[in-house]
């Protein structure tokens, strides 16, 4: 699990005077399920393709279980890619397509049929084979697409949006076979998307991609709950932003002045410097109680933060919760998004205490 | 009323136009079956003696071999070749990728007769005799164009997926054109082919120019014309017509069952 499969070396690519991606280093382990977030345009495919093989970096190395494959051919490479529009082959049937690269490396007619219909059933199509590919839907010729590629054993398995062409339902339930698929073999999976839920919700490490460099990189939890920069903050989910000046730091720990009052909070800043804190909407709590809860509640992230009091602009009932807008500071001149439970005596109109915990608050890099 | 009138009109104008289109065709048609002499006014009709004498005439049939044998290998060559241009400049676009089209496609606005004059020229001057192989060669290079932009607009970008998808599997750059993008190619292929070999099955100049011996079939019937007008070049004609419109046929058939297939 800790062995280093794959690791991308300053990889930079240039098309004319557009910079693609620029000096990416990554390591990626064997038997990760990576993800390459990012907005479209970010880069993360070309990163995909570099790694495949389909694209040649401008500058940098790509190793490989410990080789230089940077000049290396797709067919050479120990990677399979899975393209965004599947890519099968027409002409061919469901079992023509799987076996294809088993043909390829010449692997006997019997052989070819045994691995190809184990893979088949590994995706949950046994007895797919004779099919041709115009008779299935879009989900079943994603399985196949993921079959062609299991059945050839890469060392690492590249997935080029693969849900994006399939309804939210089939999305979700693909989501979960994805990792099911990739624990029970083993595998190394590098997956783009440019959903966040998607990523979250299947990714052992996520990549944020912005601009053609790394913005963060980490476990999704780390990266939801402790964005490193502001991108990351407001690309994964919704956030609050504020901007504030340090006004003293020391010892690991800051003061700042916002918009809606001083906190304190960890990190390491300038005194004098302008940062951004980030609040997730779920970690702002509303009305009385809540901050009563909050500052009973004295763990290693510390104790309450009064955020003061906001008039409620905007509740939206979203199933398990409300969402609620408000306006907070002195001047009502800064907008807050916090969740709140159903239960709460809210209306659009009335005022409402607010308050966090020092943990949620997360100073963002610039 | 005023739409009555439209719609009227509109008929007569449709009839009238197919008319100037196919009278001429009919013409030759219906006096190919004449009883008689000559392909003239009154029809005395029907008769098939002329088909008799036409098929019992060995230059004819010679010429209609010949004509076979010229129209399928230029099409294979033409189509073979167009493909190959059409894969590189799809697949892999060379620098001058632009330039390279323009000059695939611009034999197609040089009259016929400047191609064959000059490939007279260059026959002679190589000391290639004229023969139904110089025609062949002709042939090639007038239909080369039309098989090449045939298949180039066929070749899509999802296609390149594939090719990549086949590449990534293992396959090499011959195994990728033969197992991937001929197969999915093929009814762009075979609209090419046929296309290219009713073009050359009609093809009168560049025949005409250089064979001498062995001849085609339009021009041994521009051969018989000089003898004069006879119902036999009219049954000839009609020959050269309806493999012409078969192939068509064909070919339409077949497109309409290889998209049929894929929906």
């Amino acid at each position: 699990m800790n062995e280093v499969l794959v690791e991308l070396k300053n990889i930079t690519k240039r098309y004319g005077p557009v910079t693609a991606v620029e000096g990416i280093d990554l390591s990626i382990r064997r038997g990760e399920f990576l993800v390459l977030l990012g907005p479209s345009g970010s880069g993360k495919t070309t990163i995909l393709s570099i790694l495949g093989g389909f694209t040649q970096p401008t500058e940098g190395t790509v190793m490989i279980e410990g080789k230089d494959v940077t000049q290396m051919p797709p067919a050479q490479r120990p990677t399979v890619t899975v393209f965004q529009d599947y890519a099968l082959f027409p002409h061919m049937t469901v079992e023509g397509n799987v076996a294809f690269g088993l043909e390829m490396r010449g692997i006997g007619r019997a052989e070819r049929h045994r691995l190809a219909e184990q893979a088949l059933a590994t995706v949950g199509l046994a007895g797919y084979g004779a099919r041709r590919i115009h008779e299935l839907s879009g989900g079943q010729r994603q399985r196949v697409a993921l079959a062609r590629a299991i059945v050839v054993e890469p060392a690492v398995l590249l997935l080029d949006e693969p849900l994006g062409a399939l309804d939210l339902k089939i999305r979700q339930q693909m989501q979960d076979e994805l990792v099911r698929l990739q624990k029970t073999l083993h595998a190394t999976f590098v997956h783009v998307t440019h959903d966040q839920e998607e990523a979250m919700s299947i990714a052992d490490n996520v990549v944020l991609v912005n601009g053609g460099k790394i913005e963060d990189y980490g476990p999704p939890e780390r990266v939801y709950l402790r964005p490193a920069t502001l991108f990351a903050a407001t690309f994964m989910g919704d956030s609050n932003i504020l901007s504030g000046r340090v006004v003293s730091a020391g010892g690991g720990s800051l003061r700042v002045d916002t918009p809606i009052g001083q906190m304190a909070l960890a990190g390491q800043a300038e005194p004098g410097s302008d940062v951004h804190i980030s609040i997730r909407p779920e970690k702002i709590q509303v009305g009385p109680a809540s901050i009563d809860r909050a500052a009973s509640n004295t763990g290693h992230d510390g104790g309450a933060v009064l955020l003061g009091e906001g008039e409620v602009t905007e509740l939206v009932f979203q199933g398990t919760h409300r969402r609620c807008r408000l306006k907070a500071g002195p001047d009502g001149g800064t907008e807050l998004l916090a969740r709140v439970p159903l239960d709460l005596d809210l209306a659009v109109g009335s005022r409402a205490r607010l308050g966090t915990r020092v943990g949620d608050l997360v100073l963002l890099r610039n | 009323m005023r739409r009555r009138f439209g719609q009227i009109s509109t008929g007569v104008y449709l009839l009238a136009m197919l008319g100037f289109i196919y009278l001429p065709v009919v013409i030759l048609v219906l006096f190919s079956f004449q009883r008689g002499m000559l392909p003239v006014p009154p029809f005395e009709g029907p008769s098939l003696e002329w088909y008799e004498r036409a098929f019992a005439n060995p230059r004819l049939m010679a010429a209609l071999g010949n004509s076979v044998i010229v129209a399928l290998s230029s099409a294979f060559a033409a189509t073979l070749l167009g493909f190959l241009a059409a894969y590189s400049l799809a697949r892999r676009p060379p620098r001058f990728a632009g330039s390279v089209r323009f000059f695939l496609m611009a034999p197609i606005t040089v009259s016929y007769l400047i191609i064959g004059l000059g490939l007279l020229v260059v026959f002679n001057m190589v000391g290639m005799s004229k023969s139904l192989l110089a025609v062949g060669i002709g042939h090639t290079i007038i239909n080369l164009p039309l098989c090449f932009a045939i298949i180039y607009s066929q070749f899509g970008d999802h296609h390149r997926n594939m090719d990549q998808a086949a590449h990534d599997l293992g396959a090499g750059d011959l195994q990728v054109i033969w197992r991937i993008a001929v197969p999915i190619m093929r009814p762009a292929i075979f609209a090419a082919f046929c296309l290219a070999a009713t073009l050359s099955w009609d093809e009168f100049i560049i025949a005409l120019l250089l064979s001498r011996f062995e001849v085609t079939l339009p021009v041994m019937i521009f051969e018989l014309l000089r003898a004069g007008l006879s119902p036999e070049v009219n049954a000839a004609g009609t020959i050269v017509f309806a493999i012409s419109m078969s192939t068509v046929a064909v070919a339409a058939i077949a497109m309409l069952i290889w998209r049929g297939g894929k929906r």
